[in-house]
């Protein structure tokens, strides 16, 4: 504190705090609504307290599902969110790291033409390029499985770029002490490079979980078999649905389970994440 | 960039960038490539015969009302989307940098939206809004307004944007906080030494202080804008009333998806590689100036 101004260090509490129960609003109606049966939640007004059917309805959504909405158990679509987001996240960073390794430590014909080639795929997200990786995807028989729903996505080049950034910051003499030691460079790749970026691969691998988590449009178009629905894509047949059978507390249960893993993950990990988001992405 | 001290190998470093030369070739090279090239075909109805024709794609597109509704549509959209996340973020991010006591605290409370998917945001808000059951739709309802997004073109953006914002702000707050964080305690005592109050600190130390921040943040929210919300249109109207929240991402995936012209689809594809290409050119520029002066 600068000086003392209590005044204004009140009125800057009271403001963050009417803004922090605005920003979760939407959140304590969805966890209202996930505790109340079927009948209450058709009643206008709805309620704004909680009731007592929290673990019927977490039960009903997790084993059964909605039945307008195809009747597929939320449990096995947490499952696919899960493996989607773990694949996607650990694959990301298995190719990157020896990429970045090569293009940091390695001199060789072209590359810079292979920096160059990574460094394109920033700047063209999935979504404008839909319809042909889409016609790729079926060719090689990817369609309703795990590796079409993660593979697709591991082409980019976040990761590469923050790896090489990581690379270039560990001091030179590191190397030349271990090739005076005898160490080649696959030994200095495993025993120095990756134990050095620890905290960094960490940092990553929040972030890129939970791009993977929230991945919407892919998994729409490439699962049609419903045991491959992911939770966050299968929100919008329960939508749908909900025109015909407002089934309102299932629905808010679901979204209550498809939002609590990612959410768990950054609290949980707050710094790291925090260290991550804003020193990579710059 | 290379390392002074390097390896030389003839095979190894090409062994290492294979994997990812693979995978980008085949679903990221590949897919680019037969997008730039369908932009310039043209298919019958049954995708039995397709013809060569150059860019009457793009003519097309920029004769149609439609695409040009839709790309003003996204303008006015994405810029009121990044201005408003961008200016509450601005705020809290201000309000925390001043508290001492549970600055950690609020950073916790204001950045889990940041884990909420888009599509899964949109459902949040459309239950909330819901013409029959919404408990805000009561509430309007008792102030008279009368209220059904899935009827009034107008409403259903306002709510698209509200969802879009509500997501946006814990990110742009952690880049403005990390930002204002790193600013030298000294200056700030400085300038308070001198008669500047909170408020004046903010405006003539702070604010031109954090202008990489908040420039970095327009391009990213633009782009965020333009791409990520998709599954937020697509949960909460598809693109409906009346294509009153289509915008040009979900103009591309519905045409081309659903409405099956892969020609006109790959040709606004093509429109928003472009867009994005000159945002990120921006952007990169910007950020290797900014490098070299610090």
């Amino acid at each position: 504190m600068i000086e003392n101004r209590p005044v204004t260090t009140v009125i800057a509490h009271c403001v963050l705090i009417v803004g922090i129960a605005v920003l979760a609003l939407p959140i304590w109606i969805t966890f209202v609504a996930a505790t109340h049966d079927a009948v209450r939640i058709t009643q206008v007004p709805l309620p704004l307290l909680p009731g007592n059917q929290f673990f019927q309805n977490l039960a009903a959504a997790w084993g059964q599902g909605i039945e307008g909405a195809g009747g597929q158990p939320v449990g096995n679509m947490l499952l696919n969110s899960l493996a989607m987001a773990l694949m996607i996240a650990v694959g990301k960073i298995v190719i990157s790291l020896p990429s970045a390794f090569a293009i940091v430590y390695f001199k060789f014909p072209f590359r810079m033409g292979f920096f160059w080639m990574i460094f394109i795929t920033l700047m063209l997200p999935v979504e404008v390029r839909i319809v042909p990786t889409f016609q790729v995807v079926a060719d090689l028989h990817m369609l309703n499985n795990y590796w079409g729903l993660s593979v697709p996505l591991i082409a980019s080049a976040t990761a590469t770029l923050m790896f090489r950034q990581t690379f270039l910051t560990i001091p030179d003499e590191l190397l030349e002490a271990a090739r005076i030691d005898g160490a080649g460079p696959m030994r200095f790749f495993w025993d120095i490079l990756i134990p050095m970026s620890r905290t960094n691969i960490a940092a990553l691998f929040v972030i890129l979980f939970i791009y993977g988590w929230n991945q919407y449009l892919w998994p729409l178009l490439i699962t049609t078999d419903r045991s491959m629905y992911t939770v966050v894509m299968g929100i919008k047949q329960m939508l749908e649905a909900a025109e015909q059978a407002p089934e309102w507390n299932l629905i808010m249960m679901t979204t209550l389970l498809a939002m609590l893993p990612p959410i768990l993950v950054i609290i949980t990990m707050q710094k790291m994440f925090v260290k991550g988001l804003t020193e990579t992405e710059k | 960039m290379l390392k002074r001290v390097h390896f030389k190998s003839s095979y190894l470093p090409y062994l290492l960038v294979a994997p990812q030369m693979a995978i980008t070739l085949v679903f990221f090279f590949w897919p680019a490539t037969q997008a730039l090239y369908q932009s310039l075909l043209l298919q019958d109805a049954f995708g039995l015969k397709t013809e060569f024709v150059w860019f009457d794609n793009f003519k097309e597109l920029f004769d149609d009302a439609y695409y040009l509704d839709a790309f003003g549509r996204t303008a006015v959209f994405s810029s009121l989307v990044a201005s408003i996340s961008i200016g509450l973020a601005l705020f809290f991010a201000g309000m925390t940098d001043r508290v001492l006591r549970g600055a950690m605290a609020y950073q916790t409370l204001l950045i889990w939206p940041y884990a909420v998917a888009p599509a899964i945001a949109g459902a949040l808000w459309v239950f909330m809004f819901d013409p029959t059951l919404g408990i805000l739709t009561y509430m309007l309802q008792g102030f008279g307004v009368d209220w059904n997004y899935k009827l009034n073109g107008g409403q259903a953006m306002f709510l698209v944007m509200a969802a879009s914002i509500w997501k946006q702000i814990s990110y742009n707050f952690l880049f403005f906080l990390a930002a204002m964080q790193a600013i030298p305690r000294s200056l700030i005592e400085a300038a308070a030494i001198d008669g500047a109050g909170p408020g004046r600190r903010f405006l003539t130390i702070i604010l031109p202080l954090i202008s990489p921040t908040t420039f970095f943040l327009i391009v990213v929210n633009i782009v965020y804008a333009f791409f990520d919300t998709f599954g937020i249109v697509d949960a909460m109207t598809q693109g409906g009333p009346a294509k009153a929240t289509e915008i040009l991402i979900y103009k591309v995936y519905n045409d081309g998806f659903i409405g099956l012209d892969l020609g006109s689809s790959a040709a606004q594809s093509v429109i928003l590689m472009f867009i994005v290409i000159v945002l990120t050119v921006i952007q990169f520029r910007y950020i290797e100036r900014k490098v070299e002066y610090t």
